[in-house]
């Protein structure tokens, strides 16, 4: 009787033990993730271009937390939709081409003396990079221009062109090193066949 | 002779210097045209003081720094300006960018120009200023504007101060051959570095394969009142980079992320020595340096002294290039140097050496093998890195890893590539993975700088949807009430409302101003930190600046109006309430201090200074007290017929709502829900004037149309009639045709006159 | 005027991977001369045997993978690979059981996992660690030195190993050429003290100078290997030390029972492993640090396989093992850099 008894105190002390352990690891090793929207979202470039067919980069963001594809953002492209893949272990697939393609970074630009100042550009930025008032002339501001075309479909007067940021000796990039051609070129033609089915 | 230490790695490639020692640095022929990029050096672009056409003179500044990390630009020679715009400079993009070309006169006509006579009396800041003027750059590689060095000994310890003569590059011998040469220059330099600096010691660092150049040194050092150690370190790529050349010299590392300063040490290049003494001494900006031209592509290797801004292909000329046989051109060394594709490119600050290599001396890379994971480039980096671990992280476009494996303390010296037996073009997968790591993290910023500007928009709008609609639901209700105020009691005008009115104001007014510190405040931390958006923070202080006034002003206004008011009878009430507490709160206090003076307790001197202030308050509260009730006997006696008054009460009242409206908008939160309180009563005394006034008016008008006018009537025509003039006169404006023209002024004229009839006929029968 | 863009540096040290390869296959003639020397024709034979199986296999698969063969051909590393399984197996081992061997090491240890550099384990050891486990008999049956087989050199002729390595020699043929290795013979001692077994067997008490011997061949090609900077002493060295401290641990407490330091370093694969094999760049740790530890771990795994295993020689299972470990053992044993204070551990990143 006596060893039985003993038995369930040993049971139950280790239990308590193991209890307390756990408990404290709990509480001691807690991960502060942040929520998965507030990850995606910053994964987003942040254009706010509606492209994906959601009014902005959080509702998608939202939209993908919640089982939506995550290759609806022709901003940020491949690389974000691999990024995307990654952070919630997905297949990362090609970018859904019925929301565009990936274009080269652009900006936006005013002809000037074809404005005629109607505010409208103004209203659809997102991020506010446009700046001007009424009847006057109004100028983008470059360093705040996400590149998202939404100003171009409202001017009337089509004063708006997205031109592509050139390269200069500040922003260039080095390249990767090309690889000698005859030792991937079979990898790589291989790699565009799997891409075309 | 100090002790030399021993860093990490390093290779022997072989040193082919010999080539270019052969003869005296020799000045290089005056090019016909000379190319100046804009931006030779570390940090912000010089910007143009000249404009096309200009004729300059030798020594002239033609483009002053930008910001604190830039260096001026000054005309190599005399000439005139031919272009600004884009050309070819040397970087590895091979890309343009901004040159001022100039077309030389032949003439050399320098600029006026002397020395400072007497540096060691100039201000520190001076000196440095001077330096500053003559464009001075690092001439070692880097090319960091050197005053900006010069200044590191205001805010840093400097124990030491290196100057590197290691020239651990092969080919390259332009320090050497400067050396050999100007040994005397070179000490004038340091002197002038030391008097800013003032080190504990100095040391210059040089390789012992430049024998020569240690003579020449050290006889000239014989002389010299500085106490000045020339330390030879063993020749070891890459011996000559600034962290390496310290750890050899003190058995320091400069900890990763900070600059040498940190350590207590400064580091300038000997090139750059002299072109201080040059410009302190004789007032000579930088407008040339020593540059090797070497290579089996041409015939004669040596030094020249070149203009900044020769193009490469004159210096060729000089040395006698073989055209047939140039393959590669090198500007720097073989181990960190760039390649050109065009031989127009100017020589700028930082260009030390151009190599003419032929095929065979520089041949094309073999192809890329596997990595073998050999461990090679491992022995050989300077930095103690894993070579090959960034090097499958690079390629794998893993960055973070890379990050982690310190690919930033990667100093590119290409010691890796150099002994990779796979050939792996190890350099240009750092140099990819870092600018690509760069780009991303500018682009992240950039996301949530387009982020929180998204937000700050959407929280705009949706603000302004708000208010749109509170404003719209107040008219509502206003309306509704004001209709049910004139068929209930017209007469009943004031109510209690200033009294609420005033708190709510007051509430307001102190919340704007704590707002307005706690923003201060925040400038303030982050003007001393330095960090944070400054313009953000500042002009956030400013609305807030902008709202608080604001608010005081309300509260004044509606203060006075209340003084002087309408309804100050109920204020009279409280002030005389506020008057008696005062009395009261004084008595206390006398009493206390009494008290307090009998038994002789601590605390005497604060409380009496209470008791006078409470007696001021008290007085206060009196003459607020006495004054309103003045205020209120004539306001009382105002006759409401008197139609002027009562218009001008009702635009006061006007303004006042306009203005707490402003302030309103201004608010948020509680301070708002209360003054949107005020404001509401505001409104409905504004209303009830409003009706006041209109009464009257309507008297009026019926004492009017009893002598047989309808003064409404006339009143609404002759703004209609106004309002024909002004429409008449802009289209009278716009128009251009000579027919319409005519037309339109003639009916301008008839408009015009029918306006005015009406208008004295109405101020006949109301002449407010 | 046409120049190149390229990315500095411009100018190579000459060494290349087939460079590498070549010094390496140099630095074995020492040990391949006293093999042949000590024991016969057959190593000789089964190198020729593996390196001819060793660059077809390479060159097929390669064409499979729509490689390039010559250029990879000529990297030299499948060379050096079938060498190293060549002088592991037994002189007088079957054709098939090399073919078998140089199979596996080439095609699935190696050009399976991508090829050269790609392989996370030494291929040779593969080979070798399937070989053992499935052909025991093949595989333990090593030639006698020709010192036991009585006066002057009275090796099996060269045709006559030939024959025995592709045709089928009589049992009887094998018996007066084969015998177990000292390793063998002091595993299987039955009861007695190390002593005792060392006093009756003939393997050891006469025939231990031909394997010291060999072993001092291995040490002077790694010696070369050494000078020519091909590898580092990081890993040998500490290989070697980690076995003699074992070793001599346990030899100084009970001598009767465990062998000496020294005939552990004398004997078996050990001088091979530990300046040709772990030294295999592809499937050891990276850093200095990390090739101590790789190193070391292999040295006691070694001795305990060997006293305590069911294998007389346990170098290919410790390689293997250590091989296993070595991504782990690179993310904690990364070097202090330039400027920092502490070493970075772990991979970084998201993992």
């Amino acid at each position: 009787m006596s060893t039985v008894i003993t038995a369930i105190l040993i049971l139950f002390g280790l239990a308590v033990v193991f209890g307390i352990i756990l408990g404290y690891a709990s509480v001691r090793f807690r991960v502060e993730g942040n929520p998965i929207v507030e990850q995606i979202d910053a994964l987003l470039p942040q254009t706010q271009c509606g492209q994906c067919g959601y009014p902005g980069c959080r509702p998608y963001a939202e939209a993908i937390a919640n089982g939506d594809a995550i290759n609806k953002c022709p901003p940020g492209g491949q690389s974000t939709i691999e990024s995307l893949a990654d952070l919630l272990d997905v297949e990362a697939i090609p970018l859904d081409a019925e929301h565009g393609e990936e274009k080269p970074k652009m900006i936006a630009f005013i002809r000037e003396d074809e404005c005629i100042g109607c505010t409208k550009c103004i209203q659809a930025c997102p991020v506010d990079a446009i700046l001007g008032a009424a009847k006057q002339m109004h100028t983008v501001i470059t360093d705040e221009c996400t590149g998202c075309d939404l100003c171009v479909e409202p001017c009337p007067v089509d004063c708006i062109d997205m031109i592509p940021v050139e390269t200069t000796i500040t922003n260039w990039k080095w390249p990767a090193p090309t690889e000698s051609r005859n030792l991937i070129a079979t990898d790589r033609g291989r790699g565009l066949q799997q891409e075309a089915h | 002779m100090g002790k030399v230490f021993a860093f990490h790695g390093g290779i022997h490639p072989p040193e082919n210097k010999k080539q270019s020692t052969r003869t005296p640095i020799r000045p290089a022929p005056l090019p016909k045209r000379l190319y100046l990029p804009l931006q030779q050096h570390i940090g912000t672009s010089a910007s143009p003081l000249v404009n096309v056409g200009d004729r300059v003179l030798k020594g002239q500044m033609i483009a002053e720094p930008v910001g604190r990390i830039s260096a001026s630009l000054h005309a190599p020679t005399s000439g005139t300006i031919r272009s600004i715009g884009p050309h070819p400079v040397p970087h590895a993009s091979g890309l343009e960018s901004d040159c001022i070309v100039i077309d030389s006169d032949g003439l050399d006509e320098w600029e006026e120009h002397q020395g400072l006579e007497d540096y060691t009396s100039l201000k520190p800041g001076a000196l440095i200023d001077h330096i500053r003027r003559c464009g001075i750059a690092g001439m070692g590689g880097a090319g960091f504007p050197t005053d900006v060095k010069l200044h590191l000994g205001d805010d840093h310890i400097v124990n030491t101060l290196i100057i590197n003569a290691a020239e651990c590059e092969p080919y390259i011998t332009a320090d050497d051959m400067l050396m050999r040469e100007r040994a005397d220059e070179i000490l004038g330099g340091i002197r002038v570095i030391s008097h800013l600096l003032k080190p504990s010691h100095i040391i210059i660092g040089i390789e012992d394969n430049k024998s020569h150049a240690i003579r020449t040194l050290r006889t000239a050092l014989k002389e010299c009142e500085l106490n000045i150690d020339i330390r030879v370190v063993p020749t070891k790529y890459p011996s000559g980079g600034e962290r390496q050349l310290i750890q050899l010299l003190t058995g320091l590392e400069v900890p990763s992320g900070k600059i040498p300063a940190d350590i207590g040490i400064v580091c300038q290049n000997i090139g750059t020595t002299a072109a201080i003494y040059r410009a302190v001494h004789f007032g000579e900006p930088l407008i040339s340096r020593i540059v090797t031209v070497t290579g089996d592509a041409v015939a004669q290797p040596q030094n020249l002294e070149a203009l900044i801004g020769t193009p490469f292909a004159d210096l060729l000329d000089a040395a006698h290039v073989y055209e047939d046989r140039l393959y590669r051109l090198v500007m720097g060394g073989p181990m960190m140097g760039m390649t050109v594709e065009h031989d127009q490119i100017p020589v700028i600050k930082t260009t030390n050496c151009i190599i003419a290599a032929s095929r065979d001396e520089m041949p094309p890379a073999p192809p890329e093998q596997p990595c073998i994971r050999c461990n090679m480039c491992e022995q050989v980096c300077p930095v103690t890195l894993l070579p090959q671990q960034l090097y499958w992280f690079a390629k794998g476009r893993e960055f973070d890893k890379a990050k982690h494996h310190n690919l930033f303390d990667c100093i590119e010296c290409g010691a890796c590539a150099y002994v990779c037996p796979s050939s792996i073009p190890l350099v240009q997968y750092y140099r990819f993975a870092k600018s690509e790591i760069r780009t991303e993290e500018a682009e992240q910023h950039k996301a949530d700088h387009a982020r929180e500007r998204f937000e700050a928009r959407q929280a705009r709008l949706e603000r302004e949807q708000e208010e749109k609609e509170a404003r719209r639901k107040a008219r509502a209700e206003e309306a509704a009430r004001a209709q049910k105020a004139r068929k209930a009691e017209p007469a009943d005008t004031p109510t209690a409302a200033p009294a609420l009115d005033i708190n709510a104001l007051k509430t307001a007014a102190a919340v704007a101003r704590t707002k307005l510190k706690k923003a201060q405040k925040a400038l303030n931390t982050a003007r001393e930190s330095g960090e944070g958006d400054l313009p953000a923070l500042e002009a956030a202080v400013a609305a807030a600046q902008g709202s608080s006034d604001q608010a005081q002003h309300a509260l004044e206004q509606a203060n006075s109006s209340t003084a002087s008011g309408i309804t100050a009878n109920v204020d009279l009430k409280q002030l005389k309430t506020a008057a008696a507490v005062a009395r009261t709160k004084l008595k206390k206090a006398r009493d206390a201090l009494k008290n307090a003076e009998d038994k002789g307790l601590e605390g005497l001197d604060k409380l009496r200074a209470t008791v006078t202030t409470l007696e001021q308050k008290a007085e206060a509260a009196d003459q607020a007290h006495q004054q309103a009730e003045q205020a209120a006997t004539p306001a009382d006696n105002t006759p409401p017929t008197d139609l002027k008054a009562l218009k001008q009460q009702v635009s006061i009242m006007r303004t006042k709502l306009k203005k707490a409206e402003a302030a309103l908008a201004n608010l948020e939160g509680e301070a708002r829900t209360q003054a949107e309180q005020a404001l509401t009563e505001l409104r409905q005394r504004h209303a009830a004037a409003d009706q006041a006034f209109k009464a009257a008016e309507q008297m009026q008008i019926e004492a009017a149309a009893a002598q047989g006018v309808d003064l409404k009537k006339l009143k609404v025509d002759a703004a209609m009639a106004r309002a024909a003039v002004t429409k008449l006169e802009r289209a009278l404006g716009k128009t251009e045709d000579e027919q319409e023209r005519t037309a339109l002024e003639s009916q301008l004229v008839t408009a015009r006159d029918k306006a005015e009839q009406l208008n004295t006929t109405l101020q006949q029968h109301a002449p407010d | 005027m046409s120049l190149i863009r390229m990315s500095s540096p411009h100018v190579y040290k000459s060494n290349t991977t087939s460079n590498v390869m070549r010094l390496v296959l140099i630095a074995t003639l020492p040990g391949i001369t006293a093999l042949t020397v000590f024991f016969g024709w057959g190593t000789l034979i089964q190198i020729l045997w593996a390196g001819v199986l060793a660059l077809a296999f390479e060159a097929t698969i390669l064409k499979l993978r729509h490689r390039p063969p010559g250029l990879y051909l000529r990297d030299g590393s499948a060379l050096v690979t079938a060498l190293l399984l060549a002088v592991a197996i037994p002189p007088f081992a079957p054709w098939w059981v090399t073919a078998v061997g140089v199979f596996v090491a080439i095609v699935i240890a190696k050009q399976l996992y991508g090829g050269l550099g790609q392989n996370p384990f030494n291929p040779a050891m593969v080979a070798y660690a399937l070989l053992l486990i499935s052909f025991p008999v093949e595989m333990t049956r090593w030639t006698a030195p020709f010192a036991l087989n009585g006066d002057g050199w009275p090796i099996a002729s060269f045709v006559d190993t030939l024959g025995a390595i592709f045709g089928s020699a009589e049992s009887l043929w094998y018996d007066s050429f084969t015998g177990a290795t000292p390793l063998d013979e002091l595993r299987h001692r039955g009861g007695l003290t190390t002593e005792e077994a060392w006093r009756q067997s003939q393997v050891l008490s006469v025939g231990i100078g031909a394997w010291y011997a060999v072993s001092a061949a291995w040490l002077m090609g790694g010696i070369f290997l050494l000078y020519r900077k091909i590898i580092t002493w990081h890993a040998p060295l500490s290989m070697l030390l980690a076995l003699m401290i074992c070793a001599g641990m346990f030899y100084g407490f009970d001598p009767d029972n465990y062998a000496s330091p020294f005939f552990h370093l004398g004997t078996g694969a050990t001088m091979l492993a530990a300046f040709f094999i772990i030294t295999d760049p592809v499937s050891s740790a990276t850093s200095n640090r990390g090739r101590i530890i790789f190193g070391a771990s292999i040295g006691i795994l070694i001795f305990i396989i060997r006293t305590w295993g069911n294998y007389p020689d346990g170098v290919a299972f410790a390689v293997l093992l250590m091989n296993l470990a070595a991504p782990f053992i690179d993310l904690y044993s990364q070097p202090r850099s330039y400027g920092h204070t502490t070493a970075n551990k772990g991979r970084g990143g998201k993992a």
